[in-house]
């Protein structure tokens, strides 16, 4: 990624994205938000608070609990928002599986993002209600 | 091609460092002091050659305060000076301390350099002046830095180049736009103008901050808003204040969050704009008679893209890991103000202080230790019996300057056989064995301070906010009871 014409042209192919016009993912496209985690580092730590919500924009990461994997992560997934929205600690570890470049939205700022961007908020909501039906559907 | 008289003359090295400004100099003086041999090149002609042409109007951000709780020569003043860089010897602190007049409490660029300068001579921080890296390859299990006076080989290197290249971001005419770096010294030649600066970060508020008393207009214009509840923390925030106040009142500065389209010349010789409004949608169209690119700066790395650095912030600065290594690069460290490229763990938004001499310094003497474990050479750790554990970290807590300055980013931590030291956060979570214990010094989003205990069980990480304090003086019972408690 050379320049913030890349990390626009990135965030605009995502799903969670796909209302915005090009001002808004500009304003979005924060290099300051993007953050690099080498392959074997840990991205976060189940039992820590304060941690914010994260997109990946390349690489995999795993999603662990005590050493088992239980999801893995690509470009355009998203973590974080749970413990964020509920302010409690991780529930389990992520950990970066090939080098890994995530667009983070802090913890403290992600309320007020979530309301100025109420269509991205609406393509979560989706998702999360995907992960809840793909659950239940699991235990029935 | 030079001789190889001097100091560092080219040939192999187990460390190569690359700069004499701060970082630079900081690291290599932990080296010394850590008996790791290293040669230290720069292409500059003495120490702190960017303060010679940066910051555009001649004072620094950060503050010094000459006189504090403690005394100048000990190690618990180091957090009331964030410009000075740091020494074992009590003769070698606080040598920017020593420059400044008190007129202000952020140095001059002058006092800045004048500090370094004393740190390097009376440090003897040797280095190989007017010798400039020019190209790189691997080699074996190291690295081959081609130079203008030869080849060093090395296992290890340093680059302590800065973030210095001037960078402009992709916009459709905004090559015809001259860079901060270009500005005229002299405010005055932009008296009755009207002036529009790209960027609303540190440097474009720098410019309008300089230039308020002499330009008609100014306009700032960048996609996303000024972070105020961000800055009412931060020290750079001197440089927002009188523009900021100027745009709430209505009066002749602009902030506007906006994404800029295209920039064209005029006839007359002036510049317009056009952007799409982000914070309030719309088009914008603006016309002024000067215009800056006040969009930042890169980390000059040379071929190091070529090798496979890995970067962020639209590929100005490279991506390190937790002890400041590149994330892609094994063998390749950064030191000084490019280690903000490790982020830190960030808790509540909290970035570290590693953009800035005050937090770097401690990198560079951390990054010695790493460097020097890495090439297998034994570590002297202070040991702490039982008894001594709490009594220390409760002075640590009241006034340990590295974990008071890299507030969440530097932890004090205690290893179940009693050792100590000072680790970053990130690496001690992960790397630590089971009973070990760290305290912090972090800031929430409301801009408390407060202590944070951590240790580690086996599963997961035992993390504990303790409460704020007044006078943030945590070594009373509470704060007692609370260490007692992780032991």
């Amino acid at each position: 990624m050379a320049n913030g014409e890349d990390l626009v042209e990135t965030l605009r192919r995502f799903n969670l994205f796909a209302d915005l016009d090009r001002a808004q993912l500009e304003a979005i496209a924060d290099p300051d938000s993007e953050r690099s985690f080498a392959a074997g580092e840990r991205i976060m730590r189940r039992g820590m608070s304060g941690t914010g919500f994260y997109v990946i924009l390349d690489g995999e990461a795993s999603v662990t609990l005590s050493g088992e994997e239980l999801n893995r992560l690509r470009p355009g997934d998203f973590f974080g928002e749970i413990s964020t929205l509920l302010d409690e600690p991780l529930s389990a570890d992520v950990t970066a599986e090939t080098p890994v470049r995530v667009l983070e939205i802090p913890g403290p700022r992600l309320e007020a993002f979530l309301l100025s961007y109420p269509k991205v908020m609406l393509r979560m909501l989706v998702t999360e209600a995907r992960r809840l039906q793909e659950v239940l559907a699991w235990r029935a | 091609m030079a001789g190889v008289e001097g100091v560092h003359p080219p040939g192999e090295y187990p460390v190569v460092v690359v700069g004499s400004g701060p970082g630079g100099l900081q690291t290599a003086y932990a080296l010394s002091r850590l008996g790791v041999e290293h040669a230290v090149i720069s292409q500059d002609d003495s120490p702190g050659g960017m303060f010679r042409k940066w910051p555009i109007f001649q004072r620094l951000l950060s503050w010094t305060k000459p006189d504090a709780p403690y005394e100048r020569s000990s190690r618990e003043y180091e957090w009331y000076d964030h410009n000075s860089l740091i020494a074992d010897e009590p003769e070698l602190r606080a040598t920017v301390a020593a420059q400044m007049n008190r007129k202000y409490m952020v140095p001059s660029c002058a006092e800045m350099e004048q500090g370094l300068v004393a740190f390097a001579e009376g440090g003897g921080v040797q280095v190989r002046y007017g010798c400039t890296w020019e190209s790189t390859r691997q080699e074996d299990d190291g690295y081959v830095l081609v130079t203008s006076d030869g080849e060093y080989r090395c296992r290890a290197v340093v680059f302590a180049i800065g973030v210095t290249d001037p960078w402009k971001s992709p916009i459709p005419g905004i090559e015809d736009v001259p860079h901060y770096a270009d500005t005229p010294r002299e405010a005055r030649e932009f008296q009755g103008k009207s002036v529009l600066i790209i960027g609303k970060r540190n440097s474009g508020f720098e410019l309008a901050d300089g230039l308020e008393p002499w330009a008609r207009q100014i306009f700032l214009v960048s996609p996303r808003p000024v972070q105020t509840a961000v800055l009412a923390t931060a020290t750079v925030r001197v440089r927002y204040f009188e523009p900021l106040e100027d745009a709430s009142w209505g009066g002749g500065t602009f902030a506007l969050d906006a994404a800029v389209e295209r920039i064209e010349r005029t006839e007359s010789g002036g510049f317009r704009l056009q952007a799409a409004g982000t914070t309030r949608p719309g088009p914008i169209t603006l016309e002024a008679d000067a215009a800056i690119a006040a969009t930042g700066f890169r980390t000059p790395v040379r071929d190091l893209r070529d090798l496979g650095l890995g970067t962020v912030a639209d590929g100005r600065i490279p991506a390190l890991t937790p002890y400041w290594e590149s994330t892609t690069l094994k063998g390749v460290f950064f030191a000084g103000n490019t280690t903000q490229g490790a982020a830190g763990l960030r808790k509540n938004g909290v970035g570290s202080a590693s953009g800035t001499v005050s937090g770097f310094r401690y990198n560079g003497r951390l990054l010695a230790q790493e460097i020097a474990k890495r090439l297998g050479m034994k570590q002297k750790w202070q040991e702490l019996g039982r008894d001594e554990i709490v009594p220390f970290l409760l002075s640590e807590l009241r006034a340990g300057p590295e974990i008071w300055t890299q507030k969440g980013y530097l932890a004090r931590a205690v290893y179940p056989d009693g050792s100590t030291g000072i680790v970053p956060l990130a690496h001690f979570l992960d790397h630590c064995e089971e009973g070990s214990i760290a305290v912090t010094i972090e800031m929430n989003a409301r801009g408390d301070i407060y202590p944070v205990t951590y240790r580690r069980g086996r599963e997961e990480i035992e993390e504990r906010d303790l409460e704020p304090h007044h006078l943030n003086d945590f070594g009373g019972a509470e704060y007692q009871a609370a260490l007692e408690s992780l032991l």
